[in-house]
């Protein structure tokens, strides 16, 4: 973060002081080492005894992060386009007020035209209002699943490395069945059955195969962290498990799962996109960014708009939720500040 | 000052070694601590020597309660801890602390100082009330040694002599009766070891703890400790106080350990011989019959193979009385000098210790 506005100034004015403490604490030290335990050690406490009384409340992790947060303009992008995607999720028509499934043939592939600036795609549909309808579909299958997957995911491989034992034994190997099924074969089989036109079956699907990944990433991170000695220290002081996990290594091991869990965002809604394209996901009278992806790349040479709209969309989600993610994995480790 | 206050009795540990995925076998066994017994007085540094692998660390974890022994029993004020559990155990963990041999890993990297020292007081409410921890949290800053304005910090930001600082805080927030430290100084360099051995040395008389200091490195153990025990294969082979130890040692280990400190007088060094040991430690899986030091002693006979020397007064020295009187498991126990005499000079011994 080069370019950080003026608010960062004083910040770095308390830095600074705190690097002069930290050299009068080496020449304390150096002090006590010469021999002359009782010089600096009885003159020094009064000192510091009046300046403790003036010191400011304490901060934690969480009050740390979220300052941070809060002045890294990667998070707030990312956070503004996803407070938007959120907002037209739930009204489309706050922008959007046409009716998507309205649709005139004989403007099937035109360019843009005054009141539809995306133009129409392949059914002479308004790409715009589909886009924007599209939102709701897409957004809700790569947050719901991606949610599913990681809570899943982590609490279940974050007990199994934590206790170990033979549950972590059983559920490791549940997670090497649930690798050897295929997606997309998977997704025809399992899907097929269904009836429902709504976004959830999809979206159980997805977290029923893609928890094992997240599960084994955090059992790995989880069993990584429980061997540190702080750990050790925080049990030998009578620290509960639930103490343990959750202020020790869940802080210190959810930075993997962030990270796989946002790149897997964007993988679901293509997930669906796929899905949906093979027939099993959502069905046409529904709008999502992967139906009309899907609809659109047969003749993309002759109407490219009817497909970059809607997968300029999906990209920017994907994109705005791995910054996020980043933003969010950084501002938890305190090296980085 | 003779009051014990820990005893340990016949301590064991042994890690099963197993084999297979989902049905466990057992293929033998890591005997990382085979039968150790000592007492530790109120108010006395007891300091535990021995190469790697031997068994220290094994010992600091379950005398904290860490590890649960599969033998043996720890008395803490007459009661066995070993197979506490719930309430009894985190009474008993209040009163003996541990501080951690790498001050790289022992502290959170994502709590404050504030949030390290103080978790203990959130564990034990029952120490202070919640109003008061902020004012406790910076007198222990203060106390080790560390700027109290430094409790919002993160220990990425301090040396490692003032992380081991921060770490003795934590163990010390509880006060503690007892405090197992496992190498606490060996991660630190020589300057900043020296720092920290005073300022435990401190501590022990302003907060009246007892230690048990563990440390492969002989000199530090003699700074701090008025007892040491030499560790061998997860058995203690010599326990004695820092003179019976270091200057009239009986067993041939601890002999061969001492040969190998660094003199730093050049014509003392040409005087004293060094007694290389033959061999390597044997593997705590397969620990040899009789005396488990017999593979690689010099002295080693028919005897040592088929008895268990006891840790107890050699027969030899019975009827005797002076430093060499001391523990020491080895059926030729014989004394002999390995280090150097010491240049008398009107200083006495205390001042020219080396650290």
């Amino acid at each position: 973060m080069p370019e950080q506005p003026p608010p960062h100034e004083p910040e770095r004015a308390v830095a600074g002081t705190g690097m002069g403490g930290a050299m009068d604490l080496g020449a304390r030290e150096a002090s006590t080492l010469e021999g002359a335990p009782g010089g600096p050690e009885s003159t020094g406490p009064v000192a510091l005894r009046s300046s403790a009384a003036s010191g400011g409340r304490a901060r934690s992790l969480w009050s740390d992060a979220w300052r941070d947060l809060r002045r890294n303009p990667v998070f707030l992008v990312s956070a503004l386009v996803i407070c938007f995607l959120v907002v037209i999720a739930i009204r489309p028509s706050l922008i959007a007020p046409g009716n998507p499934l309205t649709c005139d043939l004989a403007r099937a592939q035109d360019g843009p035209a005054p009141g539809h600036p995306f133009g129409f795609d392949g059914q002479g549909c308004d790409v715009y209002t589909r886009t924007v309808h599209g939102a709701r579909a897409s957004v809700t299958v790569g947050v719901c699943a991606t949610l599913g997957v990681a809570l899943l995911g982590s609490v279940l491989g974050g007990l199994a490395g934590y206790f170990g034992g033979a549950s972590d034994a059983l559920l490791s190997r549940a997670t090497d069945i649930f690798f050897a099924i295929p997606v997309v074969l998977g997704g025809l089989v399992l899907l097929s059955v269904v009836t429902s036109n709504t976004v959830w079956p999809v979206v159980g699907f997805i977290v029923l195969l893609g928890w094992p990944q997240i599960f084994r990433i955090a059992r790995g991170s989880v069993i990584a962290a429980k061997q540190q000695d702080y750990v050790q220290a925080a049990r030998a002081l009578g620290a509960s498990h639930s103490r343990i996990l959750l202020r020790h290594i869940a802080p210190n091991a959810v930075a993997p799962v962030i990270v796989v869990a946002t790149i897997a965002l964007g993988t679901y809604i293509a997930l669906e996109a796929t899905l949906s394209y093979l027939g099993v996901g959502l069905k046409p009278p529904s709008v999502s960014w992967g139906i009309d992806i899907s609809a659109a790349s047969p003749y993309v040479r002759n109407a490219p708009h009817a497909l970059l709209w809607p997968a300029g969309a999906l990209a920017i989600t994907v994109l705005a939720f791995i910054m996020l993610g980043d933003a969010v994995r950084d501002a938890l480790d305190p090296r980085l500040r | 000052m003779a009051e014990p206050i820990l005893e340990v009795r016949g301590l064991v540990k042994h890690y099963p070694l197993t084999r297979g995925v989902l049905f466990k076998k057992q293929i033998g066994e890591v005997r990382a601590v085979d039968g150790v017994d000592f007492t530790l007085d109120r108010g006395e540094t007891l300091g535990i020597v021995g190469e790697s692998g031997c068994g220290k660390s094994t010992v600091a974890k379950t005398l904290c309660n860490l590890e649960r022994p599969t033998a043996g029993e720890i008395r803490y004020r007459g009661e066995d801890i070993t197979r506490l559990s719930g309430k009894a155990l985190k009474a008993v963990r209040r009163n003996i602390q541990m501080v951690f041999q790498d001050p790289y890993t022992s502290l959170n990297p994502r709590m404050t100082v504030g949030d390290i020292i103080g978790e203990p007081y959130e564990i034990h409410p029952e120490v202070a009330p919640k109003g008061d921890r902020h004012r406790k949290v910076r007198e222990l800053l203060d106390v080790v040694g560390l700027d109290p304005e430094y409790v919002n910090r993160y220990p990425h930001q301090f040396s490692g002599g003032q992380r081991q600082r921060i770490g003795i805080a934590r163990a010390l927030a509880l006060r503690p009766e007892i405090v197992v430290a496992d190498e606490p100084v060996s991660a630190l360099d020589v300057s900043v070891q020296a720092q920290v051995i005073n300022l435990m040395e401190r501590l022990q008389t302003e907060f009246e703890l007892s230690y048990v200091f563990i440390a492969h490195d002989l000199s530090v153990v003699r700074h701090i400790s008025d007892r040491v025990g030499v560790m061998y294969l997860g058995r203690i082979v010599e326990i004695g106080t820092d003179e019976q130890i270091y200057e009239h040692p009986t067993h041939p280990y601890t002999q061969a350990l001492l040969s190998a400190v660094p003199v730093p007088d050049p014509d003392a060094r040409e005087r004293r011989e060094r007694i290389i040991l033959s061999g390597d430690v044997p593997s705590p899986t397969d620990i040899p019959s009789g005396c488990r030091f017999r593979t690689r002693c010099w002295k080693a006979r028919e005897r040592c193979a088929l008895e268990v020397p006891p840790l107890a007064v050699p027969a030899e020295f019975r009827y005797d009385t002076g430093p060499q009187v001391h523990d020491s498991a080895c059926h030729f126990a014989a004394e002999r000098q390995v280090v150097p005499p010491r240049e008398r000079d009107a200083g006495g011994d205390s001042s020219t210790r080396a650290h």
